[in-house]
Formats: C-alpha cells, structure tokens, sequence
C-alpha cells in the first residue's frame, strides 16, 4: 500500500524536531522514496543506529506498507 | 516475534560465516534489486561471503529482522556484527569506509592479495 511522502516526513519530524527532511518520490509511485535526513540527534551515533531511529520513527512501516526507502542520514554540520 | 529455534539457526550462521548476507534471491539471481547491488558491491571487493536465501524460509526472512532490530532485507553481517542494509552498504562503498572496514576486521580481499 502506498504512502504519501507527507507522511513520511511529519513521522520523522515527529521523532526528530529539529530535522532536515528531504524526500524524493523515486519513481512517482508513492512506493520507492528516497530519505535525508538531517537531525542533532545522530550526533555520535552509528549509521546503523541512526537509520534504526527512523525506522522507529516510523513505526513499522519500513518494510511493510514502506517498500523501499533509500535512507541517508547524518548529524548537522558534516560533509555528508 | 521468533521462536528461539529460529533464533538459534541465525545465530549459527552469523557465527560460522566471516561474512554472510542475508538476502532475497542468490548471488547469481538476485531477486530484489536492494540485494542486487550490496551482491555488486561485494563482487566488486571481491570479498568471498556466503548467502542465505531468505526467500526460501519465512522463519528466517522474519526472524532476522528481529534479530537486528532492522526491517529490511538485504543485511549484511561481518564476524557476527550487523554492519547494515543496503543504504549503509552502498554509502560507506562510495566513501573507501568498507574497505578499511573488512581490513580491520582481517577479512581478506582478493583483489588486494
């Protein structure tokens, strides 16, 4: 089932007020989305911590209604 | 949630393999274009890894992802540490990171021996 990437984002910001969320539609299918995302919150975190904190943020929907999200996370203020 | 039959059988395989992706497909015939490209990523390294086709058992294609706290296949395991899935993969490929990182942890790479 689709998701709007709307949605997406107002979960993410949900969990991580102060993030920079761009959201790309891949494909225009509401189905394969692209993520950056930008937040304090990843300070010193692993990426996979980091990208474990969106698919919280989430709140399973990453791998269910959420086929494919390209995730790129990083802490503000880096080259990434 | 997995029973600890299940548990117990990823744990083995994380355990015996150096390097192990879990995927959806074979290396040869990925079906997924996620596990396609961590397969295109290792080849390129020449990294020598096994394979468990999650496609071929529902316990194991749901129970990993318990076992990682992560909701998507492909995954990638290096001396029994979840290093990530496809993004992570990719990225740290582009930035040398998994090179240095499959070095450190004293697996080999053929094109380097």
């Amino acid at each position: 089932m689709p998701m709007e990437s709307s949605e997406i984002e107002a979960l993410i910001k949900e969990s991580f007020p102060d993030a920079h969320v761009e959201i790309e539609d891949l494909r225009g299918d509401g189905d394969h989305y692209a993520a950056t995302v930008v937040s304090s919150a990843f300070i010193g975190k692993t990426k996979v911590k980091q990208h474990q904190m969106v698919y919280a943020a989430l709140k399973g929907r990453m791998g269910n209604e959420l086929h494919a999200l390209a995730l790129q996370t990083s802490p503000p203020n880096t080259t990434n | 949630m997995m029973d600890e039959n299940t548990r117990q059988r990823i744990q083995t395989e994380v355990d015996t393999n150096d390097v192990l992706l879990f995927m959806k497909g074979t290396p040869v015939f990925p079906q997924c274009g996620f596990s396609a490209a961590v397969i295109q990523v290792l080849s390129h390294l020449q990294v020598k890894f096994n394979s468990v086709n999650v496609l071929e058992d529902m316990d194991i294609r749901e129970g990993i992802k318990h076992y990682s706290d992560w909701p998507t296949i492909p995954q990638l395991y290096v001396k029994g540490e979840f290093v990530g899935g496809c993004d992570i993969i990719r990225e740290m490929f582009e930035t040398g990171e998994l090179s240095t990182f499959l070095a450190e942890k004293g697996i080999e790479l053929s094109s380097e021996a």
